[in-house]
């Protein structure tokens, strides 16, 4: 446990008013300090009484970010007895995340989960009945750390990260070895080698930096899934969502045979889009257990898009759909507005008398490209007026992965630039090291014995 | 047991500590508590065998010359030793960051040995006997429900009885010596074993293991070819081990050592007769250090290299032996021949002393604290091998501290601890007491977390002020360190406060070493960062700096130079020492800590960290439980 400046945003992850990031630590107000600017850009927050608040900007290096107010409470009267800054901005989820990440820049860390009430707590701020909610909340980390570690990324992640520490491991222990054993083994011409490892790495990571950056690589936001029988149109809509071709679009029923994922960014709105094999009654094996894996989705889902084709009358398969979103906030598209519809709006209307304001019905057509634009409108309402939100652990989650990554990448570039100053081969290693155990982190593993054991097996020392 | 039972007990010293073994630890151990002021008896199987060498005939060497400089800004021995008896010496790693220069030097194994038995010999307070342990006796302190130490009892029967016992016993427990199928029943060399004390120590409830070690042959210089080998010469300049030696008295005549290979012929014979090797038939039981692989073993795992370097290496200026370095086996002898004989120089080799791999009991040394007391007990210390590391510096180490502590515990004083950011011997015991080892422990320069902070070059700024609070240091040589560090400060502050402007002069001094013009004038550290410029190159455009000591200039040099580097470190301690100073109570019931994972409580229980920082670093505690853990005391100590 470090008690360092840790930060968060405070208020729920939605689209509203104002959000709040909270900073807590001894560096609270220079953190603040680096990234704010007064109107006439001369005053000092460090300079500021205790209780304060200040109206100003935040900036990312010379980039605006957003219009704030900044809140100062020095220790020990804050909620966590430490120094404490709050910059009130404009809700909105990529400005909050983009102080946050600015604010992650300039020397703080991202909080784990409980901490601010932890370290309130630890300062005797706060009485024991309320530090035993603390505890569950701590406990539930080691779950969390592993489920949001290893689930919430895809297989190809976790393999480029394994991969990148592999190499990286690899560079320490032959350096470790040969400062052991400078007899055995010589370093002579090796910083040019390494050299190019660290460009190649550094090539690779900036690439998955940026992906995270498009959110490609991030499973946040509003989980959404497409559900609708066979062929009613759901992958043409993921791809119109999406801009590309994702899905397999055929006019044989029953293609998307599993689950496809995908990230959209809706005006700032992020969403997790599901596209699902089309449920029916099968005794295909294979897409059987596609339509079950699309049942499990749909009850885990923030929303549901319904796709119906309105040029076939609803049947059995349709009821078990509605069955299965009642109680889920879901619009239902009747698609395939182009062709000749025997379904009409007033007809699925009688179907979900009981929850009105649960859902929104559209006429879409994917080939002719309309109804899309009301689709997303619905989406935006919905969310603005607070009827879905989104899992924020997952959100701090992602970040968390974002910062260990350029923390590994900024140590990598300390590694580049040890080389060109020619320093000693053994400081090479120490940001060596760190970068590995930040690219650690993001798949929940800690560093131990992990360099000893690879010095031992790759490289023969001794007399 | 059964045969000691008839030995009539007769008290036959009354003292203060009893220490068992004279080896590396051992002599540390008892000259700290001796100097102490401690009534000591050390016990060894043989007197002529006290500090004995019986594998490499040198000191020090990557991170192990760290631990012996450590030593001696505490006020051990093996520093001052070695520099009276080396033969040849080296600064290892010079071309690389000064956190990993080492020093290493060559002994001359008998003088070495010699020298060490004198300083025993002559040291007011301590007893030498010739004796086999075998029995620690105990009672039960009614206070605390421990074990408490009240003497030895030896082999004759005779009992010591004393207030602490520091075990430094070495490969001496139940020893066993494999050279193929040739199995002797002997401590290394073929000193007598010490087969009785294992018996009691697991009597007492002590976890005992095995683990095993080697060593390669000695072979009679005059068979040898030189020629064909490679002259390995040691330093123009000689840099002493120990603080206390002057400079000008350690400048001798120094002997060479000589660089081999082996071939794809060498490691033939070895394929050809891994069946007789006593570790790949399986005979041995013991684990062995993937450190000090034998020749067998680098063979084996690492097939694909065509070649491993042999070192052959003096024993001593009045000897012929010399030491084969990289060759350590277990092979029969006849195989041996063959083996070495493929060498190149070792053609028509004649060994005097076959390689061997040798046996013996130690113990789980998380069953210490990190002082080296024995849980559960109060006044069983131990150090060394017998606590499952390998190597001479790091058994010094252990003993010195041990014996400290030792001391400390009858004076009825706190402990002597070192932690991870203060030294090598921190890392050193914390490894062994809180990690689970599973091989004999060599120290190395990248366990140390902080070793930019942790140099040979300041051990004595780091260490000296533990030394001389514990009695070992003298004031004049505290003194000492008090003024080299306001030197080295004032110094750093002058460099980094003084201007040097863009005039002629210093635009010609630049570029005559090769280094980039001025523009704006800068500090003289600023210019001292630069790779190419150094302090002593500096004078030139510096006048007006007073004379300064070689050991204060370097340290002026390093600061500077490493300053941000330095500082990260620097950072990185301060965040550890927080969580190394919250303590946990003795008393602390873990049971009563809800909401740790059960992996965690046990491992809690067992080890009784005695810090947040130390429990932390247990396998099979998650930060959730440190967590958890930190909450917990809170309360805990909120309630008192």
């Amino acid at each position: 446990m470090k008690t360092d400046t840790i930060a968060a945003i405070a208020t729920a992850m939605s689209n509203s008013g104002i959000g709040v990031i909270r900073i807590s630590g001894e560096e609270a107000v220079e953190i603040a300090d680096k990234i704010y600017r007064s109107k006439n850009g001369k005053k000092k927050l460090s300079s500021q009484k205790t209780h304060t608040i200040h109206y100003g900007y935040i900036y990312d290096e010379d980039l605006l970010i957003d219009e704030v107010m900044v809140l100062i409470m020095r220790a020990p009267h804050s909620f966590t007895a430490e120094d404490t800054v709050e910059i009130d901005c404009h809700g909105g989820m990529l400005v909050m995340n983009k102080i946050l990440e600015t604010v992650i820049k300039n020397g703080a860390r991202i909080a784990e989960p409980g901490e601010f009430t932890k370290r309130a707590f630890l300062n005797g701020r706060i009485d024991l009945t309320k530090a035993e909610a603390v505890m569950d909340l701590i406990e539930s980390q080691n779950d969390y750390a592993l489920k949001s570690s290893i689930d919430q990324l895809k297989g190809s992640v976790y393999g480029k990260i394994t991969s990148f520490r592999n190499k990286i491991i690899h560079e320490i222990a032959f350096i470790e070895s040969a400062l052991d054993d400078p007899e055995h083994i010589s370093l002579d011409g090796y910083p040019n080698e390494l050299m190019q490892t660290i460009d190649q790495l550094l090539d690779e990571m900036n690439r998955m930096l940026i992906s995270f950056q498009n959110g490609k690589v991030l499973k946040e936001g509003i989980k959404t899934v497409i559900l609708g029988k066979p062929n009613a149109g759901k992958s043409s809509l993921l791809n119109k969502l999406l801009g590309e071709e994702k899905a397999i679009v055929t006019e044989i029923a029953g293609t998307t045979r599993d689950v496809l994922e995908q990230y959209i960014n809706l005006d700032g709105i992020g969403i997790h889009i599901i596209d699902t094999a089309g449920i029916r009654e099968t005794e295909d094996i294979v897409e059987k257990i596609g339509v079950d894996r699309a049942m499990k989705q749909a009850q885990e889902a923030d929303l549901i898009l319904y796709v119906v084709d309105s040029s076939k009358p609803l049947d059995e398969d349709d009821y078990s759909i509605m069955e299965l979103m009642s109680s889920k906030r879901f619009i239902i598209l009747l698609n395939k507005s182009d062709l000749n519809t025997v379904v009409s709006i007033e007809d699925l209307e009688n179907l979900c008398k009981d929850d009105k304001d649960h859902y929104v019905i559209i006429q879409t057509s994917m080939k002719d490209e309309t109804g899309i634009d009301q689709l997303e409108d619905a989406i935006k309402k919905y969310f603005i007026s607070g009827k879905i939100d989104f899992n924020n652990e997952a959100n701090i989650t992602n970040i968390r992965h974002k910062e260990a990554l350029s923390d590994a990448y900024e140590s990598l570039k300390l590694v580049k630039k040890s080389i060109e100053d020619e320093m000693p081969e053994d400081f090479l290693s120490i940001d060596l090291m760190n970068a590995y155990s930040s690219l650690g982190k993001i798949i929940g593993q800690e560093v131990e014995d992990d360099l000893v054991n690879e010095i031992f097996s790759k490289f023969c020392m001794g007399k | 047991m059964s045969e000691l039972q008839n030995r009539k007990k007769t008290i036959i010293d009354k003292v203060d500590v009893c220490v068992v073994g004279a080896g590396h630890a051992g002599c540390e151990a008892a000259l700290a508590c001796a100097r102490l002021g401690l009534k000591t008896v050390i016990f060894t199987v043989s007197v002529d065998s006290i500090a004995l060498m019986p594998c490499n005939p040198n000191i020090g060497g990557s991170s192990k010359g760290h631990l012996v400089r450590e030593l001696d800004a505490l006020g051990g021995e093996m520093g001052k030793n070695i520099d009276k008896t080396f033969i040849q010496s080296k600064m290892l790693n010079v071309s690389k960051g000064p956190a990993v220069h080492s020093l290493r030097a060559q002994a001359d194994k008998a003088d070495y040995s010699r020298e060490m038995r004198k300083v025993l010999e002559n040291q007011e307070n301590l007893i030498i006997k010739q004796a086999e342990v075998c029995e620690i006796l105990t009672d039960i302190n009614e206070e605390t429900g421990k074990k408490r130490i009240i003497g030895v009892q030896i082999f004759t029967g005779g009992v010591y009885e004393c207030k602490a016992v520091v075990l430094c016993t070495g490969t001496y427990l139940r020893a066993r010596c494999l050279c193929g199928e040739a199995i002797t029943y002997t401590g290394p060399n073929g000193l007598q074993a010490a087969n009785h004390l294992t018996e009691c120590l697991t009597n007492l409830g002590i976890e005992m293991r095995r683990f095993k070690t080697g060593t390669p042959a000695r072979m009679d210089k005059r068979s040898i070819d030189f020629s064909k080998m490679e002259e390995q010469f040691g330093d123009e300049k000689i840099v002493p081990f120990s603080f206390s030696t002057n400079p000008d008295d350690v400048q001798i005549d120094q002997v060479s050592c000589y660089l081999t290979y082996t071939n794809e012929k060498t490691h033939e014979i070895i394929r050809n007769n891994l069946d007789r090797s006593p570790i790949y038939a399986g005979v041995i039981e013991g684990t062995g250090p993937r450190y000090c692989p034998s020749i067998e073993d680098k063979v084996v795992k690492f097939a694909d290299k065509e070649r491993h370097q042999v070192f052959i290496e003096p024993e001593g200026l009045h000897t012929n032996e010399m030491y084969v370095g990289g060759m350590s086996s277990s092979l029969p002898e006849d195989v041996q021949l063959q083996m070495y004989r493929t060498v190149p120089g070792l053609e028509n080799c004649q060994i005097v002393r076959n390689a061997y791999a040798i046996e013996y009991d130690c113990i789980n040394p998380n069953q210490l604290y990190a002082s080296l007391a024995f849980k559960g007990f109060d006044g069983l210390f131990a150090g060394g091998q017998f606590n499952g590391s390998s190597g001479y510096e790091e058994a010094a180490a252990q003993g010195l501290v041990a014996g400290i502590n030792a001391a400390m515990f009858v004076k009825n004083k706190e402990p002597m601890i070192i932690d991870r950011s203060e030294g090598y011997i921190g890392v050193l015991i914390d490894d062994l007491v809180t990690k689970e080892n599973f091989e004999p422990y060599r120290m190395m320069t990248s366990r140390s977390e902080y070793r930019l902070l942790l140099r040979q070059d300041n051990a004595d700024l780091r260490l000296r002020k533990k030394g001389y609070e514990v009695g070992l240091i003298s004031q004049e040589q505290y003194d000492y360190v008090c003024l080299k560090e306001k030197l080295i400060a004032e110094e750093v502050e002058r460099l980094q406060n003084t201007k040097i402007g863009a005039n002629k002069k210093v635009q010609e001094f630049l570029s005559k070493h090769d280094s980039a013009s001025l523009k704006t004038a800068v500090t003289l550290a600023e210019l001292l960062c630069r790779p190419e410029l150094s302090y002593e190159l500096l004078s030139e455009i510096d006048p007006d700096r007073k004379p300064l000591s070689d050991d204060v200039i370097e340290q002026v040099n390093i600061n500077i130079k490493y300053d941000g580097y330095i500082k990260r470190q620097i950072k990185q301690v301060e965040t550890f020492r927080k969580i190394e100073n919250k303590k946990i109570p003795k008393d602390i019931d873990y049971d009563d800590v809800s909401s740790l994972r059960l992996e965690a409580r046990a491992k809690l229980k067992s080890f009784q960290p005695v810090s947040v920082g130390q429990a932390s670093r247990i396998s099979g505690v998650s930060p959730a439980d440190i967590s958890v853990l930190l909450i917990y005391l809170e309360t805990y100590y909120q309630k008192k």
